[in-house]
């Protein structure tokens, strides 16, 4: 799909930087994988006690595409992207019907902690552990019983994170000497650690300011061969820069979902148009 | 109007001098008391104080080595004994629990540390001495155990949740489990308030009497093991303030000025362990 905004400019930044990264580029990322389907939500209804707060969403995430969902505070977004690695169950008095699929295997049949370690999640606010930076990346693996070498493990997922050149001297200085950003970009190797399959990002960006966003952004193109990302995000131009399809919610509902050069030049639903043209929201 | 705002102003600085007065009460009682204890127990401590056996009755000198001994190992006790089912039973309160339950526990808790330390003392008497027979370093330590429990539960609860519930979604997210959770994030984040509470717990305890009369009770040489009565310093300073002789007061008074000053202690060293701030980011 072509793009008619001047966003994918980042792409080819992001590709010239990274220099070991050539790699990575497998053949699945262009044709054959641009239609497999990684997660699939079937008719989900959520609930927060009485509050219906997801009207029968369904909606597909492509195998190693950017999925962006946007939409005006409390739409449902974030609600939405919680459910797919089951993070609404720290909450009481939740409920959800419907059907998420995993690789076609529905995830509320899953082993909770088995379905984190393949869908991970990156919050809004960056949320190291009062711990050091090593002892950040290496805690999903210690938790999980990592068999190798501990060490090549937090480099290589510090190295995914474009975080290792800051910090390759630092790596026991506690977390929180990390500003902002690298805090986040943190968060991201911390995930990235436990190699999922699938990563949701929870306005990532929203806390950063627009060079912090900008290297956000590009990591977000770099792990695209590797990764399946999610994003919820309030900033509409953000979507249109990162995602391959974006999904517009408004009030629990999924208005559209469609690819997003298609959505932002010609969107289908007159509620989209509004919303994306600053109409409202 | 002018009569309105004068006695408007009036009433401010009258208020202000009020208030200001009461502080100054409170905290001149704390120095009225160290004052009074370094004046009167100060003559009368020396190394031997620290280092020997009460004298007998009409010899001059001696020490209470055995009671500060015998406190330590006391607290040592407590600690074993109370630490972990206050430390567990907060975690509990914080992580696990629904909603009756934990109002239930909390309610309790509270009662139990308005319980007199009297009370207390009779508990671990019929608990402990009662059975075996006999006084004993253990009971004395189990009485004051028990009332360590109550605080240190109440202030592992409260500061296990103020550990934001973003550094728990962070370790959900990476396939903990509830339990991993609290004990490789919340639990290390929250360590310096815990550790903070129980070393102030303890510290309230060293100074606790009742409770150690009818378990430890008391021992003018010194208590091998756990199963001998014990001396202790709050038992021997009201043993001495009691007494008939001229040189038990002032050995009291010295007494008195030890206890006070460990408390006193580490009061400052905790607080001053404390303000280096919390291991989290706050929000």
């Amino acid at each position: 799909m072509s793009s008619a905004f001047p966003l994918m400019a980042n792409s080819g930044v992001s590709a010239a930087t990274s220099t070991d990264k050539t790699s990575a580029h497998t053949p699945t990322m262009s044709t054959s994988g641009a239609n497999t389907l990684r997660m699939k939500v079937t008719k989900l209804n959520f609930y927060y006690g009485k509050n219906h707060a997801l009207h029968n969403v369904s909606m597909d995430v492509a195998t190693n595409k950017v999925t962006a969902m946007i939409g005006p505070s409390g739409c449902g977004k974030s609600t939405l992207l919680r459910t797919l690695n089951r993070m609404h169950e720290t909450l009481r008095h939740t409920r959800l019907e419907g059907e998420i699929a995993l690789d076609g295997v529905n995830i509320l049949t899953l082993d909770v902690t088995k379905l984190r370690r393949m869908v991970g999640m990156v919050f809004q606010k960056p949320n190291p552990f009062p711990k050091s930076i090593y002892e950040n990346v290496a805690y999903g693996l210690r938790i999980n019983g990592h068999a190798g070498r501990l060490d090549d493990a937090v480099e290589k997922s510090l190295r995914r994170a474009a975080l290792w050149d800051e910090v390759k001297d630092k790596l026991h200085k506690s977390a929180y000497a990390l500003s902002g950003g690298q805090q986040q970009r943190l968060c991201i190797a911390r995930a990235l650690a436990v190699d999922p399959e699938v990563l949701l990002l929870d306005e990532p960006c929203s806390a950063l300011d627009p060079v912090n966003t900008a290297k956000i952004e590009e990591l977000l193109f770099e792990l695209k061969p590797t990764c399946t990302l999610v994003i919820v995000t309030h900033n509409m131009q953000q979507a249109a820069r990162v995602s391959d399809s974006t999904a517009f919610m408004l009030n629990g509902d999924l208005i559209e979902f469609s690819p997003t050069g298609h959505m932002f030049t010609t969107p289908s639903d007159p509620r989209t148009e509004a919303y994306i043209t600053g109409r409202f929201g | 109007m002018s009569a309105r705002l004068i006695w408007r102003k009036s009433l401010n600085v009258f208020m202000l001098s009020l208030t200001g007065l009461c502080a100054l009460l409170t905290v001149s009682a704390l120095f009225f008391i160290l004052g009074y204890l370094i004046w009167n127990g100060g003559k009368d401590l020396s190394w031997s104080f620290f280092t020997h056996l009460p004298a007998p009755v009409g010899e001059v000198g001696g020490g209470m080595a055995n009671a500060i001994v015998g406190s330590l190992k006391l607290l040592l006790l407590a600690a074993l004994f109370g630490v972990p089912i206050g430390l567990l039973g907060g975690v509990y309160l914080a992580e696990f629990g629904g909603r009756t339950v934990p109002f239930l526990v909390r309610y309790t808790a509270d009662l139990m540390n308005g319980v007199p330390s009297i009370v207390m003392g009779i508990f671990a008497y019929a608990l402990v001495v009662m059975p075996m027979h006999h006084f004993s370093t253990l009971a004395g330590g189990i009485a004051l155990g028990i009332m360590v429990i109550p605080t240190v539960l109440r202030n592992t609860e409260s500061f296990l949740r103020d550990v934001p519930r973003s550094l728990r979604e962070g370790s959900f997210a990476l396939g903990a489990n509830k339990w991993r959770m609290v004990a490789t994030v919340v639990l290390p984040a929250a360590s310096r308030g815990i550790l903070t509470g129980v070393l102030l717990a303890l510290a309230r305890v060293a100074g606790e009497t009742a409770p150690l009369i009818f378990t430890a009770f008391g021992n003018r040489y010194w208590s091998p093991g756990w199963m001998q009565p014990t001396s202790s310093l709050p038992v021997i300073i009201y043993t001495y303030a009691t007494g008939p002789y001229e040189d038990w007061h002032r050995q009291a008074w010295a007494a008195g000025l030890v206890l006070l000053g460990l408390v006193l202690v580490t009061n400052i060293l905790v607080r001053a362990f404390l303000t280096r701030g919390t291991a989290y980011e706050r929000t």
